[in-house]
């Protein structure tokens, strides 16, 4: 990946958000920022091919039925609704993330993603089998990031290590993504050798399973990714990510010999989805394989993503193999939406919220088409999704005598 | 239950046999075959077609009317330009076609509120109004909730808001009594009435047949008694209606998007009469025994509420919260799900002339990508600025995502700028290209012989650029 950063050259001191009076809790996740970092993204819609069913018209104005000359009934009338629950063919894999030291790691403890065996927390057929989860980013050198993200994490910035820790300690994440972006032969160029530092040092300080992420050159990162995987056999990290302009064989061997998972990524384009993932078989079980398929933000093609990933995720429970994989979202590409970091007219504003809100939507979005794994930015975004998700999965019961007392509530 | 037809497709063919096969072009179609094929893409209606009307054909009107009748009933609320569609759904997944009728965002306002508040949050509601590549996203109703539990009150409110804006309003109460009284303040408004429900349905379902207006059925988490009020209702005469099965919070979420799921997927898939009728869902019950919580914090909450709802199925919601922060994402979230999947994420390449440009006048570049088009396009345009836009064909690509995956490239910027015929409307050769393409500026001056001047990376910023920057 690569980073872009957002410039607001003005350092406005008074931040809004410490005039609103928020609750501790989630507002002092919300704050002011100027710059932003946005995870590369590639959008190749154009090759996106969309299915539809012609044919099913409609629409019209409503036909004036012919006046019933039956009696009104006087009494309620009794119906009963069938759940519209439906089996499916097939299932999602699960894939396992993290090793542990009974299986030759270093984590405490691993976490299984997909295995769903229904479309997204449609519980009225089956329970969920894995919660979808978070992984947070920590980069391992200084990178322009927003200052509502930054204001949170500025102590540990060009210190990985403890970045991580904050991670996990403190804003919930369910595992951690290291963007090795010193790597990039346009940045410092940092070697294989650097980056296994790097990898250490956050074992040593966090026992959640890791993402790998590397800088987007996809010979460096292939160069890169053999060595942290062959070092670290049986941490099972999740590669992130194989392309399609990098070796596949080689990379696909190195992943598995060494015991870990890879992600799979591709343009918004199923074709390419399923071209990829066939690739990979050659050397990867459907254990290994999680897939990104793009995630674009909120308002700047999130529709897209969004039906690319619900077709995937119905496609794969109808036994599409290729595409029965869990899920990852760049959820990150939120903030690419200029409507979640710019200075807008007062109206809109504080942009303290609408930022952290908008990478909120675009994730609800998204879980509802199905995502697994998501790779977030903001603690609050980051609290409110782990909270949802929480609900959704737990269930619990439902308080209808309060619902109706919407009608009067003096708000 | 009572079932209909699954959902079936339709062919141009089984459109076709029941036409009246004049060939007349009268609809504007070259003949009844090309009409058909508009049909069923619903790219026209079938009234357009003239002779199909007359009384000769009425059966061949009447059994088209059914084989296009959408499997969630459109439901109309208000009169006149702002009169509100609501369902009108023909599916379950937005892929399968495209989902018609947006969902209809309501404000609303109380009969306890002082006056002025009532019309600035009316006045708020109407003037909402973003600008978004090419679409103007706007607020569509007003919800006025009884809280007094007096009539005349809440009469005389409905009164006023009935005169200060044509949106279409809600009347929310289950008292029937106070109901009426919202009634007669506007007779012919046809407002959505909220709510019937078990005890007060006989009233309300009185009232909906007396006003002829569309009626909610109100069962939280009761889907069995939620049918069987259809069935009643439908039985009464009453056959506008929208459907509430609750939406919960907190706990209570997953059980929200169940209820909401199963009556659409029913709808939909299953053919489930009863069950096909638009949803309303209310993210304002986050506003209740809000406690000590934070306004921002109800009102966050209240938004990704929102914002689920629209992605699983709601045809029209409810809230409190009135700030543009928190209404823009469930705005926008609602413009993406319902653009027609079917539509072209590229625009064509070539000239774009802003403003009147003449031959000082600054030349730009930008992707063929529509969303990074028209961003930049309204960008121009609302700052009023002459200029030439060259959109460089990059198979549908943005600027980064271009660059980096060799989409866009300095060749093809070249040979835009040639194909284009720019240089013979200007004097100069510079280019200003974006500042995320700056990695391919050097290869762009050797390719075209224009001099690449870097622009901004947001192209909010283009206006200020070319006050610090343009020189022709």
């Amino acid at each position: 990946m690569t980073t872009l950063p957002h410039h607001d050259k003005k350092d406005n001191k008074t931040a809004a958000a410490e005039g609103l009076g928020l609750s501790p809790e989630l507002l002092d996740l919300l704050a002011k920022f100027q710059e932003i970092e946005v995870e590369d993204f590639q959008m190749d819609v154009s090759e996106m091919e969309l299915f539809f069913t012609p044919g099913i018209a409609g629409q019209m104005p409503t036909l004036k039925l012919p006046s019933a000359l039956k009696a009104k009934p006087t009494a309620m009338l009794q119906a009963a609704f069938v759940p519209p629950v439906e089996t499916y063919p097939d299932k999602i894999a699960e894939v396992k993330l993290g090793g542990t030291r009974s299986e030759g790691g270093t984590r405490g403890r691993s976490i299984v993603i997909g295995g769903e065996t229904s479309p997204a927390f449609y519980t009225f057929e089956r329970p969920i089998v894995h919660s979808p989860i978070v992984t947070l980013d920590v980069f391992d050198m200084e990178v322009p990031l927003s200052k509502a993200v930054k204001m949170h994490v500025k102590d540990v910035i060009g210190d990985p290590a403890a970045w991580a820790k904050l991670a996990v300690e403190k804003f919930g994440a369910d595992m951690v993504t290291v963007h090795l972006i010193s790597i990039d032969p346009l940045l410092k160029d940092a070697t294989p050798k650097d980056a296994v530092k790097t990898v250490e040092e956050i074992l040593q300080a966090v026992d959640v399973p890791l993402v790998i992420g590397g800088c987007g050159d996809p010979v460096k990162d292939a160069d890169v990714f053999a060595e942290i995987t062959e070092t670290f056999k049986g941490e099972r990290f999740l590669i992130s990510s194989l392309t399609r302009d990098m070796n596949i064989d080689r990379c696909a061997k190195f992943v598995k010999q060494n015991g870990h998972a890879a992600l799979s990524f591709t343009p918004m384009d199923l074709n390419l989805a399923r071209e990829l993932n066939r690739r990979l078989y050659d050397y990867l079980g459907k254990e290994d394989i999680v897939m990104d398929l793009t995630t674009a933000a909120l308002g700047y093609g999130l529709d897209y993503a969004f039906t690319n990933m619900e077709r995937a995720r119905m496609a794969g429970l109808m036994g599409d193999v290729e595409l029965a994989h869990p899920m990852s979202s760049g959820t990150t590409n939120a903030w690419a939406a200029r409507e979640a970091w710019l200075k807008m007219s007062p109206e809109w504003e504080p942009r303290e919220l609408r930022g952290p809100l908008w990478e909120v939507t675009t994730a609800l979005t998204l879980l509802l088409a199905g995502v697994d794994l998501f790779m977030m930015m903001h603690p609050a975004a980051v609290k409110t999704l782990k909270e949802v998700t929480k609900n959704l999965v737990k269930g619990g019961k439902v308080d209808t005598a309060k619902f109706a007392d919407w009608v009067s509530v003096k708000a | 239950m009572s079932k209909k037809a699954g959902i079936k497709e339709l062919s141009p063919i089984d459109v076709y046999k029941l036409l009246p096969k004049t060939n007349c072009k009268e609809c504007g179609q070259e003949n009844c075959m090309a009409f058909a094929t508009k049909i069923v893409n619903r790219e026209i209606t079938l009234d357009s077609c003239k002779p199909i009307l007359k009384k000769e054909n009425e059966k061949s009107y009447l059994k088209l009317k059914d084989m296009l009748k959408p499997a969630v009933k459109e439901v109309i609320v208000g009169v006149g330009e702002k009169a509100k569609k609501l369902g009108g759904k023909l599916v379950m997944y937005r892929h399968e076609f495209t989902y018609f009728n947006p969902t209809a965002l309501t404000i609303d306002v109380t009969d306890e509120m002082p006056e002025q508040e009532i019309v600035s949050r009316i006045k708020r509601t109407e003037n909402f109004s973003f600008e978004y590549i090419g679409y103007t996203l706007k607020l569509d109703m007003i919800a006025i909730r009884c809280t007094s539990g007096d009539a005349e009150k809440f009469k005389a409110v409905v009164k006023k808001v009935s005169e200060i804006t044509n949106l279409p309003y809600i009347l929310c109460t289950l008292n029937a009594a106070i109901a009426e009284a919202g009634l007669m303040a506007a007779p012919k408004a046809n407002p959505l009435l909220y709510a019937a429900n078990s005890e007060n349905w006989k009233d309300m379902a009185e009232l909906a047949t007396m006003y002829h207006c569309p009626l909610v059925v109100s069962a939280p988490n009761d889907l069995n008694l939620l049918v069987s009020m259809v069935k009643t209702l439908t039985a009464y005469g009453v056959t506008d209606l929208v459907l509430d099965p609750g939406t919960f919070m907190n706990e209570g979420l997953g059980t929200t998007l169940n209820n909401f799921t199963m009556l659409r997927r029913a709808a939909c898939k299953g053919g489930e009469e009863l069950a096909g009728y638009p949803l309303i869902g209310v993210p304002m019950i986050a506003w209740v025994g809000k406690g000590e919580a934070a306004d921002e914090i109800i009102k966050w909450k209240e938004a990704y509420l929102a914002s689920m709802l629209v992605v699983r199925y709601a045809d029209i919601l409810v809230m409190h919260g009135n700030d543009g922060w928190a209404l823009l994402p469930t705005a926008v979230l609602r413009q993406n799900i319902y653009t027609d999947p079917r539509k072209p994420v590229a625009v064509a390449p070539g000239l774009k002339v802003f403003g009147t440009p003449d031959e000082n006048s600054p030349v730009l570049f930008t992707s063929n990508f529509a969303l990074t088009y028209y961003t930049v396009a309204s960008d121009i345009e609302s700052n009023k600025i002459n200029a030439y836009l060259i959109v460089v064909e990059t198979e549908g690509s943005a600027i980064d995502s271009g660059v980096a995956g060799r989409k866009l490239t300095a060749e093809r910027v070249a040979d835009a700028i040639k194909a284009s015929g720019v240089e013979d409307k200007v004097k100069h050769r510079k280019l200003i290209i974006p500042g995320k393409a700056s990695r391919i500026s050097g290869e762009i001056e050797e390719l075209s012989g224009w001099k690449v001047q870097v622009g901004p990376r947001d192209s909010s910023e283009i206006p200020k650029y070319l006050i610090d920057k343009w020189q022709p």
